[in-house]
C-alpha cells in the first residue's frame, strides 16, 4: 500500500459513519472491524511464525466470555473488563505458547484445535457460571464517561480505535528485531537458534500478543451482539479467520484488514444477491479462484504491481 | 578456548563418535577432515547444542556447554554455519544479515510497543552494520535480492555473512567450500584468514584439501569417529593412518 493510499483508507474509515448511514451498513463495518482485529491476531502467528492456530476461536471465546461475566456477574464496567479479557485470553496463549514449545507444524495445529475443544466443552456444561448452552443475554454496552456507546456509529468507532491499536502493535512488533526473530523462526529455525534468536522464547510471546489481541476482538463482540453463548468457540470463526489472513496475505501488515473487509462484506452482498445454496457455492468458487490464481495474497500480488515500493 | 573431552555420541546402537579429544587454540584456524561419516559434522553438532552427547565434556574458556541450547552456545559467542546451504530464503540478503544481527540489538518486547526514539537509532546502526558485513563479503550489489533467488555460491557466502553478524569469537564452518567452483574457493579462503585476523578462531569442517592445508594451523584427522591423528598440516599429510584412512583399508568409514 502506497503512503497516499494508506492516508485514503485511514481518511474513509473516520468519515465512514457520514456517508454510510443506515444501521446495516454500520453494522457490516462493525462486524469487518472486529474480524480485522481477530485476522491481524491469526496473522502473527500464522503469517510471522509460520505456525497455524485452528484454535483461535478459543481466545476469542475467552475474551468474550470474560467480558461478559465481569460486567454481568460483577458488575465491572466495560474498560476492566476488556483489560481483563485480553489478560486472561493472553494468559491461555502463553499457555498454548509453553506447551506447544517443541511442536510445529501439524502438531501444533493439533494442540490448538484440541485447546479451542476443550474450552467450548467447558463453556457448555459449566451451567452455574456460563449459563450453558443458552448463553449470557443482556451483556452491557460500553460506557465511555458519561457517554454511552451504544450507539453504532459510537460503537464503530470504539472498534476503530481497537483496529488502529492492533495495527500499530503489530506493525511496531514486526518491523523490530522482534518480528525479524519471529520471521528467522518460519524461515529457517536451525539457522536462527545459530545466531542466539531463542525461538521457544519468540514464539511464546508472539502467541500472548496474538491471543491477547483475540481476545479485545472477543470483548469487542460481546459488547456489541450482547449476547455470548457457546457458538463464540465455533469452529467456523477461526475458519472465516484464516481465509482472511491467507485471501489478505499473509505475513503482511496490510492483508489481514484487506482479508476482514473483503470477506465480511463479500457474503453480505452475496445475500443481498442470491439465495442461501448460491451464496454457498459463490463464495466456495471465489475462493477457490483466489487461491488459484493469488496463491500468496491480494496484497502481496498489489504490492507486486507497484515495483517501486518496498 | 575451546577443548573436548572424552566426547562420545551414540544413535542407538550405531557410534558416530567415540572418545573424542581434542582442542582449539585461540586465533587458530584448525579443520577437522575425515571420510564421509567420520563423525565431524557429528562433532559440530554437540558442540553447538544441536545434538547431546552421550558422554564427554565440552567446555569452552573452561565453562561446560553441554546441555545448553544453541541459542545460548551462540550468545557465549560460538557461531556455526550449515553443512546444507541453510539461509532465510524469503528474505533479501540485507534482512539475512540483520537477522543475523539479533544479538546486537537490545530492543526489549516493550520497547518495541513504546515506539521509543532510541530504537530508530538503534535500527540505522544495525543496518549500517549490515551493509559493513556484506561489504567484506563483498554481497553488496546483493542487498535487495531475496536469498533464495541467488546462485548457490553467493547463497553460501550469505550464509557467512549470517554467522559473522552475529559476531562470534569461535566460528564453525561446516564445509564452506562445498560445491563451489575453484575461484569461489579461493574467495572463501580468503575471507577465512581475514576473519581470522580480525581475532576470531575458526574451526572448520572442509574436504578440500587444497584449502584445508592451505589456510590450517592444526589440522585434525576423524575416521569412524575416532580423532587418528592431530597436528599441523605437513605432519598430517605424510601421516601414515591418515593416508590409509583416504586410501582405503579402514573400517568404519561407512
Amino acid at each position: 500500500m502506497t503512503r497516499a493510499g494508506g492516508w485514503l483508507v485511514v481518511v474513509a474509515a473516520l468519515t465512514l459513519p457520514l456517508w454510510l448511514q443506515s444501521p446495516y451498513h454500520l453494522h457490516v463495518a462493525i462486524m469487518a472491524g472486529i474480524f480485522a482485529v481477530l485476522a491481524m491476531s491469526l496473522n502473527l502467528l500464522l503469517g510471522y511464525t509460520g505456525q497455524l492456530s485452528l484454535g483461535h476461536a478459543a481466545f476469542f471465546g475467552i475474551g468474550a466470555y470474560t467480558s461478559a461475566l465481569l460486567t454481568l456477574k460483577l458488575e465491572w464496567s466495560f474498560w476492566p473488563a476488556l483489560a481483563a479479557a485480553i489478560s486472561l485470553a493472553g494468559a491461555a496463549g502463553f499457555l498454548i505458547g509453553r506447551l506447544a514449545l517443541k511442536l510445529r507444524g501439524a502438531y501444533f495445529v493439533l494442540v490448538t484445535i484440541s485447546f479451542a475443544g476443550v474450552i467450548s466443552l467447558v463453556s457448555i456444561n459449566w451451567i452455574e457460571l456460563t449459563n450453558g448452552p443458552l448463553g449470557l443475554p443482556g451483556v452491557p454496552a460500553p460506557q465511555l464517561g458519561p457517554w454511552s456507546l451504544r450507539a453504532k456509529t459510537a460503537y464503530y468507532y470504539l472498534v476503530l480505535a481497537a483496529v488502529a491499536l492492533s495495527y500499530v502493535v503489530c506493525r511496531r512488533l514486526v518491523r523490530s528485531r522482534f518480528g525479524r526473530a519471529l520471521v528467522a523462526l518460519r524461515e529457517n529455525e536451525p539457522l536462527a537458534e545459530s545466531v542466539g534468536v531463542d525461538v521457544t522464547h519468540y514464539l511464546v510471546l508472539a502467541a500472548v500478543v496474538s491471543a491477547g489481541m483475540a481476545g479485545l476482538g472477543g470483548s469487542l463482540y460481546a459488547h456489541y451482539t450482547r449476547f455470548v453463548s457457546p457458538e463464540v468457540f465455533l469452529f467456523t470463526y477461526t475458519v472465516t479467520m484464516v481465509i482472511m489472513v491467507v485471501a489478505g496475505g499473509k505475513g503482511t501488515l496490510a492483508g489481514p484488514l484487506v482479508g476482514a473487509v473483503l470477506f465480511t462484506v463479500l457474503p453480505e452482498a452475496l445475500r443481498a444477491a442470491a439465495s442461501w445454496q448460491w451464496q454457498m457455492l459463490a463464495y466456495g468458487v471465489l475462493l477457490i479462484l483466489l487461491v488459484f490464481f493469488l496463491p500468496r495474497g491480494i496484497v502481496p500480488r498489489l504490492v507486486a504491481s507497484f515495483p517501486a515500493r518496498r | 578456548m575451546l577443548a573436548v573431552h572424552d566426547l562420545a555420541v551414540r544413535f542407538g546402537g550405531v557410534t558416530a563418535l567415540e572418545s573424542v579429544s581434542f582442542e582449539v587454540a585461540p586465533g587458530s584456524i584448525t579443520s577437522v577432515i575425515g571420510p564421509n561419516g567420520a563423525g565431524k559434522t557429528t562433532a559440530f553438532n554437540a558442540i553447538t547444542g544441536y545434538l547431546r552427547p552421550t558422554q564427554g565434556r565440552i567446555t569452552y574458556d573452561g565453562v561446560s556447554l553441554t546441555g545448553l541450547r544453541p541459542a545460548s552456545i551462540a550468545r557465549r559467542g560460538i557461531v556455526r554455519t550449515f553443512q546444507k546451504t541453510s539461509v532465510f530464503p524469503a528474505l533479501s540478503v540485507e534482512d539475512n544479515v540483520l537477522t543475523g544481527l539479533h544479538l546486537r540489538g537490545t530492543a526489549g518486547f516493550f520497547g518495541v510497543l513504546a515506539g521509543r526514539r532510541r530504537l530508530v537509532a538503534e535500527e540505522h546502526a544495525l543496518a549500517a552494520e549490515a551493509a559493513a558485513i556484506l561489504e567484506f563479503v563483498g554481497l553488496t550489489q546483493r542487498q535487495r535480492e531475496p536469498a533464495s533467488a541467488l546462485p548457490y555460491g553467493e547463497q553460501r557466502l550469505v550464509e557467512l555473512a549470517v554467522a559473522l553478524a552475529a559476531r562470534p569469537r569461535l566460528l564453525l564452518l561446516d564445509e564452506p567450500g562445498a560445491g563451489m567452483t575453484g575461484a569461489e574457493k579461493i574467495v572463501v579462503g580468503g575471507l577465512i584468514r581475514r576473519v581470522r585476523e580480525q581475532g576470531v578462531t575458526v574451526l572448520l569442517v572442509e574436504h578440500d584439501m587444497r584449502m584445508v592445508m592451505g589456510i590450517s594451523d592444526t589440522v585434525i584427522v576423524l575416521n569412524g569417529g575416532r580423532v587418528i591423528a592431530a597436528g599441523a598440516p605437513a605432519a598430517i599429510q605424510v601421516h601414515p593412518e591418515v593416508i590409509r584412512a583416504y586410501l582405503g583399508g579402514s573400517a568404519g568409514s561407512a
